[in-house]
């Protein structure tokens, strides 16, 4: 008995550095699934560079691709939280529907003077977006009614309502262009263009030598300052982990991982700054996701909601406000449903009945090809994102390919099933 | 004379790192009542499981000879079908299904799958007419009292022609007269010539039905009693006659002012809202003492203790609790975590961790402000804080980026502990704080207690393990039905004391 009564005495740290390969390799298997999703992303792409003979990568596609799908990822952030704190949201699309024939009754038909300004519709809406998130919450959070019945009372409520604003079958528009620019604008070019190599023309007006390509340079700063930015903070992290004697990731697999997300990015930047520079939407998206992602790793609330999905009455009992934190994430997914609607009418440049039909159903795929556990307390704001763009590529280069709107679903699905399945199987192993 | 119905010979269990049964034996006669007593985790529950095949024959050691052949049962449906049907403490009846329907659940009257419900209600109403229990056999099991649940278990086994019954606590969440009902019916069965088997730790109801007792003490038999030797004296001192060796750090206890003090504290049950599971306690606790909280399970201890920690239990919540003399509000979990209360939970896994996240997170849950500013968390100083904890109380894992999930439970215990004593609590209530854990660990739980002791933390134990409470604690309140029936410093206290303060508080309470 003493001898089980009196262990050695070892510090924490010590243990660390001793089995400090041991951790490695469970690092990289842990690990595995998040990089198993961008290497997965990278092949969907290389696929359909291929089967789309080079049309996917063309910069006026990869613009299009982006502003398609941005509103499906914005959402998928809200989404992520609901899922994580162990819920589900399946009003999101009926609530971006509402929001944007809203939004576009404020701006063209209702008579409200300065109100019908782009900018204050923009804010007002996206205020009424949180109200429905918290009057849907109030009942999840205080009431515990279960969030799938709430929210699909939501969806049938928001997307009737959502018809009824624009009476009936028909649509409303057009948007002022003002409004428009959210989804279909480029950030203005601040330094000016580049031409690469000058074309030189001969006498019969030919270009005989030189590519033409003029470079949008505002987009090429931005682009190599964010990368730069990625890799001296994931460096700058990793050194002081390693002095605190605590590091599980090996350095080449960091090395790769940052070279290959660099060259990634950087390849997209300059596609992005052939044509017409950044999307205005990709900038609202990268701001939001560098907002998610800070959110989710590095702040309380965050880490609150985490632990509630892990463990609702552990974390009430750990003095968490469940209640209100479940409030939150409903406001914030609501926030975030709203601005989809923006997004989805600045598109069309009109509000239509069926704007953002079934978008619910996309947004919750992409969260859990994401690697989202359905039970809670499980999930990555970068795997929602890598799982939105799966989708998105996904939709897009089976459109270029002319297959089928219905089989895209019969593929959307079957993707969806084999990615939980083999996050299911890679879980069971380890 | 009787024949032996059932003979369990040698029986021994092991769970890895535990002896839980060694040599045990049982004989019954047939047509008897037999009780068995014992201890919270004296190996009671185990014993019984062995027997119903819950622990399929092979895992154990030892022989069932049962009628007179030896069986190995494979299964819960092995033993039923020779007729021996065990009623667990937790009834496993399906709420929203009918009597008749709970009664007959994977073995209805049926042809060709389709039920034939007249056939199974005319059988359900007579079989509940031989219980005593007058319901219509398509009342919803919800519907109906715990006492009446229990009878449709009794029900449900008689329908499957039982021969020997046994009873796991089966009065343990019944009222004095529901219990009452159940022993006659016991009494009623044994004249049919069904054989029972009743586990308890209520004395007086084992003195007025049982024709033998066994006793377990430990994972071994002590003895077995006739029904001229049954006597309460005799049975405590079986059950807890045990030698205290040096299980227990040695401490001198530095004790100060009153810390914490509450005053009348009554409170509801949250569904059966008549129910009044905690009458007017009052209770003290002094700087740099370690108090403890005696009682069986079902006494109403965590009741008590979860609801003074932010109304975490129960409904119609009235008293009042002074911290150093002044009132405080505790009306949530996060005001009286800020008044400095912490409460470490009787079950680690369903309150106490998120187990499918690592240490670290854990440990800083309570206490996120601490190690974050601006509710930004500072990555460096939570795996300081994370590491610091780790090393004080011990904690074995490759690193603090282990999950919970698969520590342990005396390492699990101690992310629990870790994570309280980081919220840097005045007032520590430990729940069960060494259950389900191995004598080592138990060990080092106990020198934590002791050194937050000497630090000046008031701490309240509660344990159903009487030589803990004796061994770590300066003195004991004795619990029983919702009410403090006893207070005895620990110095005087003895397991005798408190069991008779037990037996004794049963019949006052009215």
């Amino acid at each position: 008995m003493t001898t089980e009564s009196a262990p050695a005495p070892k510090s924490g740290v010590a243990e660390d550095v001793q089995q400090g390969p041991r951790v490695a390799v469970s690092a990289l298997i842990t690990n595995l699934r998040e990089y198993g999703l961008i290497l997965a992303l990278i092949a969907i792409m290389v696929f359909f560079q291929f089967t789309t003979s080079g049309t996917l990568f063309k910069p006026v596609n990869l613009s299009n691709l982006v502003q398609q799908n941005s509103f499906i990822i914005v959402m998928a952030l809200g989404m992520l939280l609901v899922i994580v704190s162990g819920h589900i949201d399946l009003s999101v699309g009926s609530v971006a529907g509402f929001i944007g024939a809203l939004a576009a009754m404020m701006m063209v038909i209702w008579p409200l003077g300065p109100f019908s300004n782009p900018l204050v519709v923009s804010i007002i809406c996206l205020i009424i977006g949180g109200g429905i998130g918290a009057a849907q919450g109030y009942w999840i959070a205080y009431h515990r009614i279960p969030s799938f019945i709430v929210t699909l009372a939501g969806m049938l409520i928001f997307r009737g309502i959502c018809q009824a604003l624009l009476g009936g079958g028909s649509s409303v528009g057009p948007l002022p262009d003002g409004f428009k620019a959210l989804s279909s604008g480029f950030i203005p070019d601040v330094i000016g263009p580049l031409t690469l190599i000058p074309p030189t023309v001969n006498a019969a007006g030919k270009t005989i030598i030189g590519s033409g390509l003029t470079l949008h340079m505002t987009t090429i700063l931005i682009g190599v300052v964010a990368v730069l930015a990625y890799a001296y903070f994931g460096l700058k992290a990793r050194r002081t982990r390693e002095q605190h004697g605590y590091e599980a990731e090996p350095f080449t697999l960091f090395v790769v991982k940052t070279l290959v997300t660099s060259a990634l990015a950087l390849f997209l930047v300059y596609q992005f700054a052939t044509y017409k520079g950044l999307p205005i939407v990709l900038m609202v998206m990268g701001v939001l996701i560098a907002l998610f992602v800070f959110v989710t790793k590095r702040m309380t609330i965050g880490r609150r909601i985490y632990a509630m999905g892990g463990n609702a009455k552990a974390a009430q009992l750990s003095g968490i406000k469940t209640e209100r934190l479940t409030l939150m994430v409903f406001v914030n997914m609501g926030v975030l449903s709203a601005l989809g609607g923006l997004i989805i009418a600045a598109r069309l440049g009109q509000a239509v009945p069926a704007a953002g039909l079934g978008s619910e159903l996309d947004v919750i795929a992409a969260v859990f090809i994401g690697g989202a556990s359905a039970m809670g307390g499980v999930g990555q704001v970068i795997g929602a994102v890598v799982g939105g763009f799966i989708m998105g590529v996904m939709n897009n280069g089976m459109s270029i390919m002319g297959v089928n709107v219905d089989w895209q679903q019969v593929v959307k699905g079957l993707v969806l099933l084999g990615a939980v399945v083999f996050d299911v199987y890679n879980k069971n192993k380890g | 004379m009787a024949s032996t119905i059932l003979e369990m010979r040698d029986i021994t269990k092991t769970f890895p790192g535990v002896k839980a049964l060694s040599n045990v034996n049982l004989s019954v006669e047939e047509g008897e009542i037999h009780a068995v007593v014992g201890e919270n985790g004296a190996g009671k529950s185990t014993l019984m499981k062995v027997l119903s095949g819950v622990y399929a024959s092979g895992t154990y050691d030892g022989a069932i000879v049962y009628r007179g052949e030896e069986c190995h049962f494979k299964g819960i449906h092995d033993s039923e079908h020779k007729g021996i049907v065990i009623i667990h403490q937790e009834l496993a009846l399906v709420p929203m299904l009918s009597i008749a329907e709970n009664i007959f659940l994977g073995n209805e009257h049926a042809r060709f799958g389709i039920i034939d419900w007249n056939a199974n209600e005319t059988r359900t109403s007579a079989l509940l007419k031989k219980v005593g229990l007058k319901e219509d056999p398509k009342t919803l099991i919800t519907n109906i009292g715990v006492g009446k649940q229990q009878l449709v278990e009794i029900a449900k086994a008689l329908s499957k022609e039982v021969k020997l019954l046994i009873l796991d606590e089966p009065t343990a969440s019944l009222s004095e007269k529901d219990s009452q009902a159940l022993l006659d019916l016991l009494l009623e069965f044994k004249r049919q010539g069904i054989t029972s088997i009743l586990i308890s730790h209520k004395l007086n109801e084992v003195n007025r039905v049982a024709d033998k007792v066994t006793i377990i003490r430990d994972g071994r038999t002590i003895e077995t009693l006739a029904k001229k030797d049954i006597s309460e004296d005799r049975i405590i001192t079986s059950m807890v006659g045990r030698s205290l060796d040096d299980r227990y750090p040695p401490r001198e206890p530095k004790i100060g002012e009153i810390v914490l003090q509450v005053k009348d504290w009554s409170v509801y049950h949250p569904i059966h809202a008549e129910r009044q599971v905690i009458k007017g306690i009052d209770i003290n606790v002094r700087k740099g003492e370690v108090v403890g909280i005696a009682g069986l399970m079902g006494a109403g201890r965590t009741e008590f203790a979860m609801s003074l920690f932010g109304r975490s239990y129960g409904r119609r919540i009235t008293g009042e609790v002074l911290l150093k003399g002044k009132p405080i509000d505790v009306s949530s979990v996060s005001k009286a975590v800020e008044h400095g209360i912490a409460y470490v939970t009787e079950d680690r896994k369903t309150y106490g961790l998120n187990l499918i996240d690592h240490i670290k997170h854990n440990i800083t849950l309570a206490n996120l402000p601490g190690v974050s500013r601006h509710a930004v968390i500072d990555d460096l100083r939570e795996l300081a804080v994370a590491n610091d904890y780790k090393a004080k109380t011990n904690i074995r894992s490759s690193s603090v980026y282990q999950m919970t999930g698969n520590l342990s439970g005396g390492n699990q215990q101690k992310v629990v502990l870790s994570k309280w004593l980081f919220a840097n609590p005045e007032v520590l209530i430990l729940d069960e704080p060494t259950r389900g854990i191995d004598v080592g660990a138990k060990y080092e739980i106990y020198t934590i207690i002791a050194r937050l002791a000497s630090e000046g933390k008031a701490i309240v134990v509660i344990s159903s393990e009487m030589p803990e409470l004796l061994g770590i604690t300066d003195r004991i309140y004795v619990m029983n039905e919702g009410r403090i029936v006893g207070e005895m410093p620990a110095a005087d206290a003895s397991q005798e004391k408190i069991m008779r303060a037990i037996v004794r508080g049963e019949g006052k309470a009215s």
